[in-house]
């Protein structure tokens, strides 16, 4: 399924839109994740916006898609999709990480019940979309819905993870696809000086994966690879997408520093500015 | 005397009562709720003889998933299961499931509010020769702090089964504790059984003493009491669920016998014996004994041999019961 140049600058326009709302959000909250929920803003646009088949209206519609956030601390680029999808209130977002709010600082299902899955401690939401997937092959339903997992390329340092890689590839789970957010920071630094992870696309072949590798920020890239991976039949796909923490405002990205503090007043206002002055215009730096 | 209306194995205390393993139990149940549900899924970590799951595998292959020795990934597994409405049961010994993926039971089960039954087999100090790696004697205490878990640990074979049916009928997360070895069957098809249910197995006209007793170890219990017959009246109490608490049971056994004996083959701190502490201490205080682990691990030897030396056995029980008068 292609897709016009139309429909890519709106995508665009809209990944934009809810990174001013994740920053607005992280400002009134004073707590929270900056770079992750930045560098994930595009491929939320994309899965809400064109791929996932789901009724904003009807949340519980048994044959929508299913999505598990497993690093859960990137819940802003979560949450605010979810707004602008319909699904809770744009003012709503001002009460990330406040007491009685639905906006957990780390997503639960008990508050939200639009989410799949509560998530926070990573390694494990891998094993949960395993585990949908498996008993959607037991009931035949594997054509009737997709399961997707969104991990952080930190949490892949977890046992956890391999468990579950193996686990899919052993059962071909043909109807789950994960997507790594490749963007080589964690809390403690760079995760090449961690743990390093590399070669992370060999690692997944050797579990029986399908690998694809994109830009993470080109809004084609991501549909295709998507919709490529509704194709593989042998194999679960994982696509590998490369981003760059805190992407669209120049003084967050690439800096480790920027993982789990929020922005102050001084620069959220830098970054709003940033971020509206680019407009729709946002373009991977690849392309 | 045996409370009659309970059904009890009349050869209850005969030197040839029938001896089964409690996790066959577990095994025959399991069966039986796939039979009832289709939507009862097992999955297994490696151990499924040993765990009693091969029947339900033979029965049912295509709601079996093998997930090799990997606990914590068949926790979660069995949570993205669930809310898919699976109604898994994990099994695995007790010291991997619920020791290894404590935090994975917490959160992708528990904290999420997935169905999902666990049953860890191999629990208690009786799993003998294998030695205290393989002795879970801290996992009622683990599961039991875990908002929206049931923690059910059965006396004999045929409760086990009776536990494992009934739990595939509650929407919460349970917790079935399993043993390994033979022990006595106490009950039989017709005693009553019923989550958050405590009985009197034991009754006197006036008993001095209540006996509060979980697991396998009801038959030490049953023999102490027996024992005392005639000389210490008492009353021993099956406690199969431990949360929720029968409370109701156990502060009217307090206020009778004014005198309470737990018993459980687990460590003292955190298990049974706390869970009715909490209880008296705030609505029926009443002096204690705790027949348990003294915060120790536990080591190879014969199940017989490490109650003995752990003071779980009749005669512990007896001096628990003389040292509150």
């Amino acid at each position: 399924m292609d897709i016009t140049d139309e429909k890519v600058t709106e995508l665009e326009k809209r990944a934009n839109d809810i990174r001013i709302s994740i920053i607005n959000m992280l400002l009134e909250a004073k707590s929270g994740h900056t770079a992750g929920p930045l560098g994930m803003a595009d491929i939320f646009t994309v899965l809400f916006f064109h791929i996932l088949k789901h009724k904003p209206k009807d949340p519980k519609w048994p044959e929508r898609d299913r999505l598990v956030l497993s690093n859960g601390h990137i819940c802003p680029v979560y949450y605010s999709t979810l707004a602008h999808a319909g699904y809770i209130p744009m003012e709503e977002l001002r009460t990330l990480r406040k007491f009685g709010s639905r906006l957990q600082g780390h997503p639960h299902r008990d508050f939200l019940p639009y989410l799949e899955s509560s998530s926070g401690p990573l390694g494990s939401g891998l094993s949960q979309a395993v585990g949908m997937a498996l008993a959607d092959r037991m009931d035949a339903k594997e054509d009737k819905r997709r399961i997707y997992a969104l991990l952080s390329d930190g949490e892949h340092d977890s046992g956890q993870l391999w468990e579950a890689a193996m686990l899919a590839g052993k059962n071909k789970l043909r109807n789950l696809t994960a997507v790594v957010d490749r963007n080589n920071i964690q809390i403690d630094g760079f995760t090449e000086d961690v743990m390093p992870l590399e070669s992370l696309s060999d690692r997944w072949r050797a579990w029986n994966w399908h690998v694809i590798e994109i830009d993470g920020h080109n809004i084609r890239e991501i549909v295709d690879a998507f919709n490529k991976a509704k194709t593989i039949y042998e194999k679960p796909t994982v696509i590998i997408a490369h981003t760059i923490p805190g992407k669209g405002v120049k003084e967050f990205e690439r800096d480790y520093r920027w993982h789990g503090k929020p922005p102050n007043v001084e620069e959220a206002k830098m970054a709003l500015h940033e971020l509206r002055t680019l407009g729709g215009k946002i373009r991977s730096e690849h392309q | 005397m045996l409370n009659p209306d309970l059904k009890l194995n009349e050869k209850l205390f005969d030197k040839d009562v029938e001896q089964v393993p409690i996790r066959k139990g577990f095994g025959e149940g399991l069966v039986k709720a796939g039979e009832e549900n289709p939507q009862v899924v097992v999955l297994c970590a490696d151990l499924t003889e040993s765990a009693q799951a091969l029947a339900f595998k033979e029965k049912f292959p295509n709601r079996f998933v093998e997930i090799g020795v990997a606990e914590q990934n068949l926790a979660s597994v069995a949570s993205g299961m669930a809310a898919m409405g699976k109604i898994p049961f994990i099994t695995s010994y007790a010291m991997f499931s619920p020791g290894r993926n404590w935090e994975q039971i917490r959160t992708t089960i528990a904290y999420n509010n997935r169905p999902v039954k666990i049953a860890g087999s191999h629990a208690g100090i009786s799993v003998g020769p294998d030695g205290g790696t393989h002795q879970a004697i801290e996992d009622i205490a683990i599961t039991r702090v875990i908002p929206r878990m049931v923690v059910i640990s059965p006396c004999d074979a045929i409760e086990a089964r009776k536990a494992t049916v009934a739990a595939a009928k509650t929407d919460t997360p349970v917790y079935i504790r399993l043993a390994r070895e033979k022990t006595p069957v106490m009950t039989t098809d017709k005693t009553p059984f019923e989550i958050g249910k405590a009985l009197i197995v034991w009754e006197s006209k006036k008993p001095k003493v209540g006996i509060i007793a979980t697991g396998a170890l009801l038959y030490k219990a049953l023999e102490a009491a027996k024992e005392l017959s005639g000389k210490i009246e008492v009353e021993v109490m099956n406690l199969s669920t431990i949360k929720p608490l029968d409370e109701k049971a156990v502060i009217a056994l307090a206020k009778k016998t004014k005198n309470i004996v737990t018993v459980e083959e687990h460590q003292i701190r955190g298990g049974m014996g706390s869970a009715v502490a909490e209880c008296l201490a705030k609505h029926f205080p009443v002096p204690m004994r705790f027949i348990g682990v003294d915060d120790q691990f536990g080591q190879s030897g014969t199940p017989e041999e490490l109650i003995e030396h752990y003071s779980m056995g009749k005669t512990a029980i007896i001096e628990g019961v003389k040292s509150l008068l």
